[in-house]
């Protein structure tokens, strides 16, 4: 064993990782599933929407961007992270306008699926029902901001897959906002339906055109099982 | 001992929860022996005549209406349970929520592309019809609400296994595929 190999617990299992991993990474070549919506592991970490926070050693972080060490104790699947973390599900719910009965990511949908998972029935914080643009300027791709979550993996996946910094922040806080780096929307870009950029959208924000609905009821990817259940099946293999 | 008492009540859906509740298929002929239906668009009971236990709600609240049988079903039953999107959460007719009800008015009786003419058009405003709200909303922005069951509509064997522990008093557990929001 190499001498840059870490030892530490997540839930009381024995975890050991490269000492460059984040505890989401080791989490996941463990077979451990942490819930999270803005990491994905082709991208860079952005620490934004905080459902991937587990305790080390008694202190709330980001299992996304904070790296392992040797000896931490994690808490992850905990009543009490479970409750934070469908907590913030819930406020984005509530913060956007999503229509899951008439939406094309049903089923497909991250956020839907950890909604299910985490055992959200029904959102009950007062939906705010706020105004969004929707951009389908673009011959082959729209952009719904009412369903967007801010969670910048399109900004991200833009920049470092696709090298074409087609997407950016605007605003802070409840008011921010996905923009586009355009004078004349998304069809003044150089964004095809092929980018990087087109798969990663979480939710059914940013989507290729005439591709809605082609996957039958049943058949789609968290009708059967939950989110995480591809991570956690490596454990039992 | 008496059976338990079950109504239900829709308002701004489409009624397919009902027809899920139906979806139950032969069932039905246990669900007759295991409960006594009071008011319901099924058997079309107009009023309460007896306390209920489980009141089954389909639909958001969009005009006056719904709001005041909502309450009415509040005070008559001893559970509420909203089933469906609409229901929870306003559903697809809450979309409008995002245009002032004016403009939704307006589009659609004044200056919408189906009006035949210009300046014929008349937003309809007999007092038998009932009053739109601002908004639409789910039931529990308006009466407490005891249980939840998410679809669109909820399957049939989602509906039927929470109403058979609520009537028997026992834990509702539903199965992965039972919780769905479509």
């Amino acid at each position: 064993m190499s001498d840059n190999t870490v030892t530490f617990k997540i839930d009381g299992v024995e975890v050991r990782a490269s000492a460059d991993k984040t505890i989401i990474q080791a989490a996941d070549e463990a077979g451990i599933y942490i819930p999270r919506l803005c990491y994905l592991k082709e991208l860079p970490p952005g620490g934004h929407c905080r459902v991937c926070t587990v305790k080390v050693n008694g202190r709330p972080v980001n299992a996304c961007t904070y790296p392992v060490a040797e000896g931490i104790i994690v808490e992850n699947d905990t009543e009490e992270l479970n409750t934070l973390r469908r907590n913030l599900i819930e406020m984005l719910f509530v913060e956007g306008n999503h229509f899951c009965p008439s939406c094309e990511a049903s089923g497909r949908c991250e956020l839907q699926a950890l909604a299910y998972r985490l055992g959200l029935l029904a959102p009950q914080m007062p939906y705010l029902n706020p105004q969004r643009e929707l951009d389908a300027t673009h011959p082959d791709i729209y952009l719904d901001r009412n369903r967007c979550v801010v969670c910048g993996r399109c900004v991200r996946a833009s920049i470092y897959l696709d090298k074409k910094n087609v997407f950016g922040f605007e605003n802070r806080g409840i008011k921010m906002k996905i923009s586009v780096n355009s004078n004349d929307g998304l069809r003044d870009t150089n964004l095809t339906k092929d980018d990087e950029a087109m798969k990663v959208c979480p939710t059914g924000s940013l989507v290729i055109k005439r591709q809605a609905y082609l996957t039958p009821v049943g058949s789609r990817p968290y009708d059967k099982e939950p989110i995480g259940s591809e991570i956690e099946k490596k454990k039992c293999s | 001992m008496s059976k338990p008492v079950i109504a239900t009540a829709h308002f701004t859906g489409c009624f397919g929860c009902h027809m899920s509740i139906l979806d139950i298929d032969e069932r039905i002929l246990d669900l007759v022996e295991l409960v006594e239906f009071n008011k319901s668009p099924i058997n079309d009971i107009k009023n309460f005549t007896k306390p209920v236990d489980v009141g089954i709600i389909e639909g958001g609240v969009s005009n006056d209406e719904n709001a005041e049988i909502l309450m009415e079903f509040r005070k008559h039953c001893k559970i509420l349970v909203a089933i469906g999107s609409c229901a929870l959460t306003g559903g697809v007719p809450s979309m409008r929520n995002l245009v002032p009800l004016k403009e939704c008015l307006e589009e659609a009786y004044l200056n919408g592309p189906t009006v035949r003419s210009e300046n014929t058009g008349v937003i309809p405003n007999d007092p038998d019809i009932p009053v739109l709200l601002d908004k639409v909303y789910p039931c529990h922005e308006v009466v407490k609400i005891d249980y939840f069951l998410p679809g669109c509509p909820p399957s049939a064997d989602t509906i039927w296994n929470a109403l058979v522990a609520l009537v028997k008093g026992e834990p509702i557990s539903l199965e992965y595929q039972l919780i769905k929001y479509d």
